[in-house]
C-alpha cells in the first residue's frame, strides 16, 4: 500500500485510507523510537532541505530530529540568514539548493499555498510544516495519531476545537482530517476569530459559549491565542478573552465528566490554559510533541523517493 | 505447482526442527526467539508452540521482527511497515531467528541490522524451514533447516491450504 500523493500539501487532498495509512506507520516509528538504537537506515541515501520562511521551534525540531532518525542528511534554512533576505525569489532559493541534489524539501512560509505553488515547478517531494493560515498537516496528524492513542478511535468522536480558528492553519488541518475519518467537530470561540460560513465550509458545528462546548465534547483541542494579533481588535484584551474562553481547573471540575485536553504549542500560560490544566493528567500535550516525531517519520518514509538504482 | 512439504510433511518437519532447537539448549534461560514478518513469523508460532509443548516448564521468549526500514531495496519500493514486537531485552542473549525461506539472505542481513538495534546478543542462530541453497547471495548459512530444494531463480516458494484447509508448502514454477 502506498499514498496516493507525491507530496504532503494538506489534509484536504488525503484519502482517508492515506491517512490510515501515516498513521499505522507512525506507531512502527513510534516503536523505533523507544529501542537502545532509536534510528533507522531506511533514508540514508535522501537528503532533506528545511525551508523555514517563518519562525518555528518545535516544528523544526521535530522534522529534523523525525530526518536525523530516519539517516537521511538535512541542511537548514532560515529566510532571515539567507539570501531571501536580499531579493531572491521563493523558487530561485528553491532551485538552487536542488540543484545540490536535494531530494525532499519541508518548508514552512507565511503565504498560503506556497507549497502548491513550489509543487509545480520542482521535481522535489514536498512535505507542507505550516503555510500561512491554510494549512499545517503534520500537526494534524499528529493530533490524531494522539487522540487515537488515548482513546482508541476518532470515528464517532466529538471533538472541541477552541480559540483563534480564523487564522489557525492547525484548526483548518484538524477540521479536514477529523472530518475524513468520521469524527463531529465543533468550533469554539469568540465571533470575531470564528469566520462566518465555516459551517457550511466545512461542516463543522459552532459554539460561542465553551461551558456548552466542552460539556459536548470528549476531546478540546485549544488553541494558541496569537498574541501578535491583539492589535487587530478582534478581541478587547487578553484578560477579557480569558475570561470567557480560558480553560481553568475549576471549569474542568464541574464539568463531571473527564475530557482529553490537547494544545499544539506554544501554550500561553494563563491565557487559553491554566498551568493546572495543562500539567494535568487529562492533558496529553507532551504526548502530542512526543508522537509529533513519530508521525514525521511516517510521512518522510512515504513520500521518500522510489528509484529504481542502475535499473 | 509443486508440493514440496504436504500439511502431514510440514507437521513433522516442524517438530523436528523444535526437537533439534531442544537438543541444542539444554537451558533456555538466555535464550529468546524471534519470528521475521511475515512468513517466518507464521512458522515461528508453529515452531515456538511445539517447543512449548517439549518444555512445559520453561516461559519461552519470543518477539516478532519486521525488516521493512531495513531493507536494502528500499529506493525500489516504499513498503507499509508490518508490526515489530520485541518485548525483551536481547543484550547478551542467544537470539534464534526464525524465518520460512532462505534464499538470497538479503532479509537476514537485513534482520541482522534491525536487530542489532535492540542491543548486542551473545549468538545469533538461524533457523529455517525451506533453504534454497544455490541462491545465496551473501555468506550466510543456517544453523537450522528442515529441507533443503533445488529451485531456479523465478520460482516462489508459498504456504498454502490444502484441499483439507491445512497449510501445505508449494513450488511455484514461473
Amino acid at each position: 500500500m502506498q499514498l496516493s500523493t507525491r507530496h504532503l500539501l494538506g489534509i484536504k487532498d488525503l484519502t482517508t485510507d492515506d491517512i490510515s495509512l501515516i498513521l499505522s506507520t507512525a506507531a512502527q516509528f513510534k516503536e523505533v523510537l523507544q529501542r537502545p538504537v532509536k534510528k533507522v537506515p531506511s533514508l540514508r541515501d535522501v537528503t532533506i532541505v528545511n525551508l523555514f520562511y517563518e519562525n518555528s521551534t518545535r516544528t523544526k525540531f521535530s522534522f529534523e530530529l523525525a530526518e536525523k532518525r530516519l539517516s537521511a542528511d538535512t541542511i537548514n534554512f532560515a529566510a532571515s540568514t539567507s539570501s531571501a533576505a536580499k531579493g531572491e525569489t521563493l523558487l530561485d532559493t528553491v532551485t538552487n539548493i536542488l540543484s545540490m541534489k536535494v531530494d525532499m524539501v519541508v518548508m514552512r512560509h507565511s503565504a498560503s499555498g506556497a507549497p502548491h505553488f513550489l509543487s509545480q515547478h520542482i521535481p522535489a517531494a514536498i512535505i507542507n510544516a505550516g503555510d500561512g493560515t491554510n494549512e499545517h498537516p503534520t500537526q494534524a496528524l499528529l493530533d490524531a495519531f494522539s487522540i487515537l492513542e488515548k482513546t482508541g478511535r476518532l470515528t464517532g468522536l466529538k471533538i472541541a476545537i477552541i480559540g483563534d480558528i480564523m487564522h489557525s492553519r492547525v484548526a483548518q488541518s484538524n477540521i479536514w482530517l477529523l472530518k475524513k475519518m468520521g469524527a463531529t467537530v465543533t468550533v469554539c470561540g469568540p465571533p470575531t476569530l470564528i469566520p462566518k460560513y465555516i459551517s457550511e465550509a466545512l461542516g463543522v458545528q459552532v459554539n460561542y459559549n465553551l461551558e456548552e462546548t466542552l460539556q459536548w465534547c470528549d476531546v478540546a483541542n485549544v488553541l494558541r491565542i496569537q498574541l501578535e494579533r491583539q492589535n487587530q481588535v478582534l478581541f478587547s484584551s487578553l484578560r477579557e478573552y480569558s475570561l470567557a474562553y480560558g480553560i481553568n481547573r475549576r471549569l474542568l471540575d464541574s464539568l463531571h465528566k473527564e475530557i482529553v485536553i490537547m494544545h499544539p504549542g506554544p501554550i500561553n500560560r494563563g491565557v487559553e490554559l491554566d498551568s493546572d490544566v495543562a500539567d494535568s493528567k487529562q492533558s496529553i500535550i507532551l504526548q502530542q510533541v512526543e508522537n509529533g516525531v513519530a508521525v514525521r517519520m511516517a510521512v518522510l518514509y512515504l513520500l521518500s523517493p522510489q528509484t529504481s538504482r542502475g535499473a | 505447482m509443486k508440493t514440496i512439504l504436504t500439511a502431514g510433511q510440514l507437521d513433522s518437519a516442524i517438530l523436528d526442527l523444535a526437537k533439534k532447537l531442544h537438543e541444542n539448549h539444554p537451558s533456555l534461560d538466555d535464550v529468546v526467539f524471534v519470528g521475521i514478518q511475515q512468513g517466518g513469523v507464521v512458522l515461528a508460532n508453529r515452531i515456538v508452540n511445539a517447543l512449548q509443548e517439549l518444555r512445559p516448564a520453561d516461559k519461552l521468549k519470543y518477539g516478532q521482527l519486521d525488516i521493512t526500514f531495513y531493507r536494502d531495496d528500499i529506493r525500489n519500493e516504499i513498503l507499509a511497515p508490518d508490526t515489530m514486537n520485541i518485548p525483551f531485552d536481547i543484550e547478551n542473549k542467544q537470539v534464534i531467528l526464525i524465518d520460512d525461506v532462505l534464499f538470497t539472505g538479503r532479509t537476514i542481513k537485513a534482520a541482522l541490522d534491525a536487530l542489532l538495534d535492540y542491543g548486542r546478543p551473545a549468538k545469533v542462530e538461524l533457523c529455517v524451514l525451506i533453504d534454497r541453497k544455490e541462491h545465496r547471495q551473501f555468506p550466510i548459512q543456517p544453523d537450522y533447516a528442515a529441507v533443503q530444494v533445488n529451485t531456479q531463480k523465478n520460482d516462489k516458494i508459498k504456504l498454502v491450504k490444502d484441499g483439507n484447509d491445512k497449510n501445505q508448502v508449494v513450488l511455484i514454477s514461473h
